[in-house]
């Protein structure tokens, strides 16, 4: 890297020589929250200029599925955004499903809403707690990654796992939701309001952390746009844009909550934005678990949502189509879809093209990390070290999703 | 809000463009027009500028290889979307890969910078007049262009390896 090694000199005089630092931040900084690396010129402690370096855990996701069955795609997307699982899977599947043309019943849509909303919660819990860690404040950070802990029992209770979901198939769901499922979302409901009144307490009108957040790292909404801000970044700068609202699918249109924007999009912006959509998505879930339907929890199509296993040794049918959809003999319509969902970070859209056969012809993921981290440098420049820090901290950038 | 229609969108476009817009579709509904890549810069840029569309959302691009169609074997694929009307448009172009350049679109939108490195790191789809085209996800010293269809993927049932090389 040339960069590394040149120094800058500016303002030469005969006598007076002002030299620029260069610092390597990252790769493996621990305040960096996962591996990125920022080649920064530093004017004592004011940032110059920066240059980040992405592909630490570039993993090939795009080329890997053009030989996987949809239903092998799954596990990739959960590797993306690794703080919202569920959220990358339910996309995944409503853009299979928009391909081939399968309508999802009531019931599928609200479980999935509220396991949407859950991981949303979860998401911009660690994203603010964090940055609590971040300016000082440690013990916010564990006092509500207990709270996320719940979250993680009740994947557990819905799917089996907790961190990589896997979670849902195509046309609905793999099981209902159990009793103590339900039980668990509920004693969620109940106890998560005041952990997170006690949590605000601590950060929202904190003299010491609004010093250190406000103002640091702003983004004028006009320079976000140009840049394919979305999400809490983007309404943090006083856009109302958000894909729920906008293209609403998986029946958000049936909820009741508002966008929270902000107005300078500085980090406290986002802090407080992301709060209000912790609420925000407590009163969805809280709606969806009153007014959950009856019904199935999976679409009526038998040639590609697995039979139940039971089925499967008894019944002739069962037997063919399992077999056929684990051999992978069943074709997808040719055909082109675009699909966003609303994912923690912004919009997470799913390019797929089909040639009609098993696998995607080509896949493109539009990661919204990947899209706004590259306004970093000019979010920081001109700030000081510690301000870049936070900066970072605030955009919630997952390394996961960044890299694919 | 929303009375921007499919159809009066491409009414706008044909007004424009003429026959310079060809292959018009709705795929599920989202309007998909191609191109040359003459065009495709200022048709970006027309409906940037175009008061009642006011596409001013690259939402993203990624290239294509279509390696059987030959002298249009690579494409690149736009999709922008119009925040204030709620209406998305796709553009395709595609060229030979012996000739795989492309003008910029970072003059016109800032996210494209690190889009258009992406496109180049794995299809080989130069852009000229950006700013700084190397390599984003993969290693410099990278000599392929690995989304390319030339380079599948290892067939999980081949035999002709030899597993104590593998660990298996």
């Amino acid at each position: 890297m040339e960069l590394a090694k040149q120094t800058t000199e500016i303002n030469t005089t005969d006598t007076f020589i002002q030299e620029l630092t260069t610092l390597n931040l990252g790769p493996t900084h621990p305040a960096t929250h996962g591996i990125f690396q920022n080649i920064l010129q530093m004017d004592g402690e004011k940032i110059v200029s920066g240059v980040p370096t992405i592909g630490y855990i570039h993993r090939a996701f795009e080329k890997i599925a053009e030989r996987r069955n949809f239903y092998q795609i799954t596990p990739l997307t959960d590797r993306m955004n690794y703080c919202s699982s569920p959220i990358n899977n339910m996309g995944w599947w409503m853009t299979v499903e928009k391909l081939l043309g399968v309508t999802v019943p009531k019931r599928a849509e609200y479980i999935r809403v509220i396991v949407m909303e859950l991981a949303r919660i979860a998401d911009h819990l660690i994203c603010n707690s964090i940055l609590g860690v971040d300016t000082g404040a440690f013990s916010g950070f564990l006092y509500v990654f207990q709270e996320r802990e719940k979250i993680y029992d009740i994947y557990e209770e819905i799917c089996g796992a907790r961190l990589t979901t896997n979670m849902g198939r195509v046309g609905g769901m793999e099981r209902d939701l159990s009793p103590s499922a339900i039980q668990k979302i509920k004693d969620f409901l109940r106890d998560f309001p005041k952990v997170m009144q006690e949590f605000e307490t601590m950060f929202n009108r904190n003299r010491i952390f609004i010093d250190r957040v406000e103002g640091v790292g702003p983004i004028t909404a006009e320079r976000a746009l140009n840049y394919g801000f979305t999400g809490p970044n983007l309404r943090a700068a006083g856009v109302d844009y958000d894909v729920r609202v906008m293209n609403p699918y998986s029946s958000y249109q049936d909820f009741d909550f508002e966008i929270p924007v902000g107005t300078k999009g500085d980090t406290y912006d986002r802090f407080m934005v992301r709060n209000e959509e912790i609420w925000q998505s407590l009163r969805i879930v809280q709606q969806a678990i009153d007014n959950l339907p009856e019904g199935p929890f999976h679409a009526d199509a038998p040639e590609f949502y697995l039979p139940p296993k039971q089925e499967v040794y008894r019944n002739m049918e069962a037997l063919i189509y399992h077999f056929k959809i684990v051999m992978g003999e069943i074709d997808a319509p040719a055909g082109e879809v675009y699909h966003s969902v609303e994912g923690g970070n912004g919009e997470l859209g799913f390019y797929l093209v089909s040639d009609g056969g098993r696998t995607p012809y080509r896949l493109h993921f539009r990661r919204p990390c990947f899209i706004y981290y590259q306004a970093y440098p000019e979010m920081v420049v001109g700030s000081q070290l510690s301000d870049a820090i936070v900066t970072l901290s605030s955009m919630n950038v997952i390394a996961g999703e960044l890299d694919a | 809000m929303a009375d921007i229609t499919n159809e009066l969108l491409i009414q706008r476009l044909q007004e424009k463009f003429g026959d310079q817009v060809f292959d018009i579709q709705e795929p599920y509904g989202l309007v998909t027009v191609t191109t040359t890549r003459e065009n495709i810069i200022p048709m970006l840029q027309a409906l940037y500028d175009d008061e009642v569309l006011q596409m001013q959302f690259l939402t993203t691009m990624c290239g294509i290889h279509y390696p059987d169609n030959k002298g249009q074997e690579l494409g690149v694929i736009y999709h922008v979307h119009s925040l204030v009307n709620n209406i998305r448009l796709r553009i395709k172009i595609f060229f030979p890969e012996d000739d795989a350049v492309l003008p910029t679109a970072t003059n016109l939108y800032a996210t494209a910078n690190w889009m258009e490195r992406e496109t180049w790191d794995f299809y080989g789809i130069r852009f000229e007049g950006h700013p700084n085209l190397i390599r984003i996800l993969n290693v410099e010293e990278m000599e392929v262009f690995p989304m390319r269809k030339e380079f599948p993927l290892e067939d999980q049932t081949r035999e002709d390896k030899i597993n104590t090389f593998f660990g298996r």
